[in-house]
């Protein structure tokens, strides 16, 4: 059934990358239960600009769970208290009434604040860009039993590649480690025929890249598994080690 | 061997290194608790002392343990460098962290459980390595003799079993821990690993602990 919520909403406010942010406390009202987080943010928002103050900037996209971009570190989790979803699928009845919730932005040297909730993700994509790809020639698309892959593999692989690049691993992790993200990349094509070409490089570019963006290193507290809306595995980290340092010895 | 050095070097490179050597130490515990547990046969420490006269003597074990400590350091100086790292890899930190709902204490507390374990194995290094091995104390005055000496003492005893505590929850990560950066995470093997790292980090620690309790209630005489 349909509540309504009063709120008081610590938001970290920052206008750039180079000036120190802070928190600034709102209380909204009258917030309906079965609204997203994001449309309680909206709610805000309009209140702000008709106050002709600065709204809160944060990212989104597809609003369906899907895109990765609604970043938003919620009383101390990523995307908030429930397990397996992003913020734009966080509903408003998972909070209590005459609650104050605390919206971060994600927290890592690799991913700098652009404004207020939004951080630059681009880090991500240079490590996808460094091995996260198949060069061979795939041709068209084959009849579906063709190729000979273990319906394991394939669902596997396909599990791996569920990883919507949201950084929420980055976020939960003590360590703002970007293992769990690397690894999935590496895994859904380690996974594939296809992917065996590149297998060596690829784990060593793309390992090489994810330390360069500076991101810090497992301790395998399972934090980042945890958090990940889409439930990625760390078996894949275990994977990726295995690439990793089988490529060390093996390349020439 | 620069690519070794290189790979070493990496972010996975130092987690290798971490578990290898974490699982060279557990090997070592293994050793050490199974050894002093002969005092447990309440012979007076006669089985213990030929074990611990053995242990001084033999040229592999002495060897071994020029490795135990090159690879106590490594596993040290690592520790240290990941902590290190990984902190400054968040320089803004959060205002509110609710890290229980996705991780037990222990794993990420892993640089503060192995810090007091090392300032338990200073006090603890300085009671009966120095002893035996720096000192001509073992004709007369016998290792089994040192311990009853050392554990009358009940601040020293509270240390002791305080020490086993860290221990046993740095094993609780440490061990399967240890398994997942090598890469072996294997639906077949993982929660047997899972299992025996449970139960090593609890039967161990609490044999450590047992031995001061022993001597200081004189269970064992
Ligand atoms: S692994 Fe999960 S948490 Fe990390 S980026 Fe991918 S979907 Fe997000
Ligand atoms: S806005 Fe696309 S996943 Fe939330």
């Amino acid at each position: 059934m349909e509540g309504h919520l009063n709120l008081t909403l610590k938001i970290w406010r920052q206008k750039n990358a180079s000036v120190a942010g802070k928190f600034e406390t709102y209380q909204v009202s009258g917030i309906s239960t079965d609204m997203s987080f994001l449309e309680m943010i909206d709610v805000l928002n309009n209140r702000l600009i008709e106050e002709g103050d600065d709204p809160v900037a944060f990212d989104h996209d597809c609003r369906e769970g899907i895109c990765g971009m609604c970043s938003m570190y919620i009383n101390g989790r990523p995307h908030g208290p429930n397990r397996g979803v992003t913020t734009c699928q966080l509903h408003m009845r998972s909070f209590q009434d005459g609650e104050t919730i605390t919206v971060e932005p994600w927290r890592a040297s690799a991913f700098p604040v652009i404004k207020d909730l939004v951080v630059n993700r681009s880090a991500f994509d240079r490590i996808i860009a460094a091995g996260g790809f198949v060069s061979v020639n795939t041709g068209n698309a084959q009849d579906a039993n063709n190729l000979p892959i273990p319906k394991e593999n394939a669902d596997e692989a396909f599990a791996a590649a569920a990883c919507i690049g949201c950084g929420a691993c980055v976020a939960a992790c003590k360590n703002a480690s970007a293992m769990l993200f690397t690894s999935a990349k590496v895994s859904q094509l380690a996974l594939l025929p296809q992917g065996q070409v590149e297998a060596a490089s690829r784990a060593q570019a793309m390992v090489a890249q994810m330390d360069e963006e500076g991101f810090g290193a497992c301790s395998n507290t399972g934090a980042c598994e945890a958090e990940c809306p889409k439930g990625i595995s760390i078996e894949n980290i275990a994977r990726m080690n295995r690439e990793y340092f089988s490529a060390t010895f093996s390349s020439k | 061997m620069a690519w070794l050095a290189k790979s070493l070097n990496s972010s996975l490179g130092k987690k290798l290194l971490m578990a290898i050597t974490g699982l060279f130490l557990i090997s070592f515990l293994l050793v050490h608790c199974s050894l002093n547990a002969l005092i447990f046969l309440n012979d007076g420490g006669v089985a213990f002392n030929e074990g611990a006269e053995f242990m001084g003597t033999n040229p592999i074990i002495r060897t071994m343990e020029i490795v135990l400590f090159a690879g106590l350091l490594l596993h040290i100086y690592d520790g240290l460098r990941l902590w290190l790292e990984n902190k400054s890899k968040r320089p803004v930190a959060y205002a509110k962290v609710d890290g229980a709902a996705n991780s037990k204490w222990y794993s990420r507390s892993m640089g503060l459980l192995g810090t007091l374990l090392l300032l338990f194995l200073i006090l603890h290094l300085k009671h009966f390595w120095y002893f035996s091995r720096l000192t001509e104390g073992l004709e007369d005055h016998t290792l089994y003799a040192e311990m009853q000496a050392v554990f009358m003492n009940p601040v020293v005893v509270v240390v002791y079993v305080l020490g086993c505590i860290s221990l046993g929850y740095h094993l609780l990560h440490g061990f399967s821990s240890a398994f997942q950066s090598i890469g072996w995470n294997h639906p077949k093997y993982t929660p047997t690993i899972k299992t025996i790292g449970a139960i090593f980090s609890i039967v161990i620690p609490a044999a450590f602990a047992a031995m001061p309790i022993a001597f200081y209630f004189h269970l064992i005489h």
